[in-house]
């Protein structure tokens, strides 16, 4: 057929789709989602139907405090990403550091209980369903905090070298998009394993 | 300009040494490149997922066969159903969604080039895990195996007891690797679609091909996940020790079958889309008319997509749901029959009054229509609980699934193929050699297929490795093996056709079917930046607006 070689006209002005990293970020929790769903389902289709002890309302406290850090924890990103937005990049660094220290915590007292529960409850994954399904879906939702400090650090260590400004706030917001999504876990995961599954 | 630089290109390739082409290959990030190897490493293990086909039907050509051990049979109905799917079906429809979306949406790449390229080798990687279970799979002590609990490996299959040795973690963590890459060019799909659509080019005016991959996409985030989910679970019963599916430890073994299947059939969906877009772009460009009832089209399509994750159970009428799971399973599965009955009769109405041209991807689009019709019947059929009952893990349910697999899925592809080929290559396939195969195709699908439904009915079972003389089973199992035999010398012309063609076939031209999309105003093979200046559309067929300047789409859209 004839050729047809660069038959459109340059691009005009007026065209802006969303930003694809804000995208990308929404479909990865959309499928993160549908794993923490599953683990969800299967802890609660087994709660209370352990053979043998011990059961959650005999070793379980409820972890109030580090909570408090992970959830607060998305309030300093939040306020953190924005202070970048407007070039404050030493207020930033404070509260992004901030935003480290609280999740840190947080894993130290999922570390804490894990220790408690294994060592003087004599609770495991194999112990029973109960050690099972409680070990995997708090350990995923641990991994995935893990996952999230790790990815703060390194915008950490490049901003304490000066390479993180203004122009790089969208992407620091995907990243912030994420730790609330790690955040909004915990409430699902907090209300199964502390409020229902007691 | 696009010829220059493709002049260029050709000049480069001549004095580069063949490491330094491997080396450019392997750490490509362009989408074509990428989605080439996706389609290569599919058309690869399409030959293996194949021979083990045929492995299987020899074995069952004749009552006490003997051909292969019962082990040995297992292994193959296991292998061929994972490779089929994970490392055929899909690797191959996310090539051609690779290759075609950037392209048809005005886009230069990908959103996420190097996360494609990740994806990609991911993919490779779990199919290098999963055959190399054949080496490994008994860990050190040396001998060889392979997974042997099926393609769905119920549980207590999977459990230490029944399968020791490390086949079936080969399997889980093959299928966790792909999965993971599944999910990132899911993705970069979505992302592509949302964020990097040339101006004009409204969600509205998009090519049905990239619709249908956005919803495929969507679909692949949520269905394919709890696959990922469920093998993460069965490796934390394996090795830890955990219980989620230990009968023993008040485990449920129906549990892992809902989180299978709630993979495992939006996963049909996940593949057959991909194949209506192929269907939506063909069909009009042979028929000479734009599509019919495009806004309906984007609605069926839309309404698949959600339905289609709530039909799930329909895979476990036999294993004793009570009646009210039943009824619901079995409605939502005569629903999803709605929306696509809607887009079976939009391609009719798009064929009806057309100016209709008979080239092979018109003949392979002919050929989906009629068979995907049929496949989609006996689904209707084994989507009614009562129905089932009778049937469910007889060959009929084989013959169903393989109808909709092979005869709409492989059909569309192939009608693909010859489509986009000279696209993809810039030389067209042979016409001579692509209409015998089709028809040694078509013959050798419905002697295998549509006899196939007969034993079933007759009472064969799935997944056994022999059966008595003297049940009727015997000359319909022979027939069946010998339309095996007729697909395979049909794929084996396809094969020849691609590789003839690749050296000989006559140059195509940037437009050789005088198409609408935007794909076709580049040059074949497309130059590395797509378009030297990125397009403006203003309606669904910018290059008839393009070709008509007098009557422009733009005037009535």
């Amino acid at each position: 057929m004839s050729a047809i070689t660069t038959p459109f006209s340059e691009t005009s002005s007026a065209w802006t789709l969303p930003y694809r990293g804000k995208v990308g970020m929404a479909c990865l929790i959309i499928a993160e989602s549908a794993i923490f769903t599953i683990f969800v389902v299967a802890y609660l289709f087994y709660a209370g139907k352990s053979l043998t002890g011990p059961t959650p309302r005999e070793v379980l406290e409820t972890p109030i405090f580090f909570t408090v850090c992970l959830l607060s924890s998305s309030l300093t990103i939040h306020f953190a990403s924005k202070l970048l937005e407007r070039g404050k990049r030493g207020a930033f660094l404070g509260l992004w550091f901030l935003t480290i220290v609280l999740g840190g915590l947080f894993l130290v007292g999922t570390g804490q209980e894990w220790h408690r529960l294994i060592y003087e409850k004599g609770l495991t994954i194999s112990t029973n369903l109960f050690g099972t399904t409680y070990y995997s879906l708090v350990g995923l939702h641990a991994f995935h905090v893990t996952a999230g400090l790790i990815m703060l650090s390194i915008v950490l260590f490049f901003g304490l070298a000066g390479r993180v400004g203004p122009e790089e706030s969208a992407r620091v917001d995907v990243l912030s998009l994420y730790w609330h999504f790690v955040d909004a876990v915990w409430v699902v995961v907090f209300t199964v394993v502390y409020v229902l599954g007691r | 300009m696009s010829s220059d630089v493709m002049a260029i290109q050709s000049a480069d390739a001549a004095r580069r040494s063949w490491t330094e082409v491997l080396h450019e290959w392997v750490t490509t990030v362009d989408h074509k490149r990428l989605g080439v190897l996706y389609i290569l490493f599919a058309l690869f293990f399409l030959v293996i997922g194949g021979i083990e086909a045929t492995i299987i039907r020899i074995q069952l050509m004749r009552p006490h066969n003997d051909f292969v051990s019962p082990q040995v049979f297992n292994r193959m109905f296991t292998m061929h159903g994972t490779t089929m799917i994970f490392f055929v079906a899909m690797p191959i429809l996310f090539g051609f969604a690779n290759y075609l979306v950037p392209l048809m949406i005005g886009a230069r790449d990908m959103a996420f080039p190097r996360l494609n390229a990740f994806s990609f080798w991911l993919s490779a990687f779990g199919a290098f895990l999963l055959y190399f279970s054949l080496l490994g799979g008994s860990g050190l002590y040396g001998a060889g195996n392979a997974p042997d609990v099926g393609w769905w490996a119920y549980a207590p299959l999977t459990s230490r007891a029944f399968s020791p040795g490390h086949s079936s973690d080969y399997w889980t963590i093959a299928l966790l690797a792909s999965g993971f890459g599944s999910i990132g060019t899911a993705i970069n799909i979505i992302a592509t679609i949302i964020s990097m659509r040339c101006p004009g080019m409204k969600l509205s005016r998009m090519p049905l091909l990239a619709w249908l991959n956005l919803v495929m996409s969507g679909m692949v985030l949520l269905a394919i996940t709890p696959l990922s989910a469920a093998q993460l679970m069965l490796l934390v019963d394996r090795y830890l020790g955990g219980h989620f599916f230990d009968t023993q430890a008040g485990g449920s073994a129906s549990l892992w079958m809902h989180f299978f299947w709630i993979f495992g059939h939006p996963e049909v969906y996940i593949l057959i889309l991909p194949c209506f877009a192929f269907m939506s772009e063909i069909i009009p460009v042979f028929s000479r008319k734009p599509i019919f009832g495009y806004p309906v089209m984007v609605g069926a399509s839309v309404c698949i997509g959600f339905v289609s994750m709530s039909v799930w159970a329909h895979h476990m009428f036999t294993v004793g749901m009570n009646s009210y799971a039943n009824s619901f399973f079995t409605i939502t599965t005569l629903a999803v029959g709605v929306p696509t009955g809607i887009k079976i009769f939009n391609w009719i109405g798009t064929i009806w009054g057309g100016k209709i041209d008979f080239k092979v991807p018109m003949l392979f689009s002919i050929g989906f229509l009629i068979q995907f019709l049929i496949a989609g019947l006996t689904g209707v059929m084994l989507g009614s609980a009562a129905f089932a009952s009778q049937l469910s893990l007889s060959y009929f349910v084989v013959a169903h699934f393989h109808y909709v697999i092979v005869g709409g899925i492989l059909f569309a592809l192939f009608g693909a193929f010859y489509y986009w080929y000279p696209k993809i290559t810039g030389r067209m396939l042979n016409e001579s050699l692509g209409k015998l195969h089709f028809w040694l195709f078509v013959i050798g699908f419905h002697l295998t297929f549509d006899l196939m439904h007969i034993p079933g009915l007759l009472g064969m079972p799935r997944r056994i490795y022999t059966y008595e003389p003297g049940r009727g089973w015997e000359t319909l199992n022979l027939l069946v093996t010998i339309g095996t035999f007729v697909q395979g010398i049909a794929t084996l012309v396809f094969v020849a056709n691609l590789v003839i063609s690749y050296f000989k076939g006559a140059k195509a031209g940037n437009d050789p079917w005088d198409a609408w999309t935007l794909e076709w105003s580049v040059s074949s093979p497309p130059p590395a930046y797509n378009f030297a200046s990125i397009p403006v559309v203003a309606s669904r067929r910018p290059l008839w607006d393009l070709k008509h300047p007098e009557d422009p789409d733009s005037r009535y859209e």
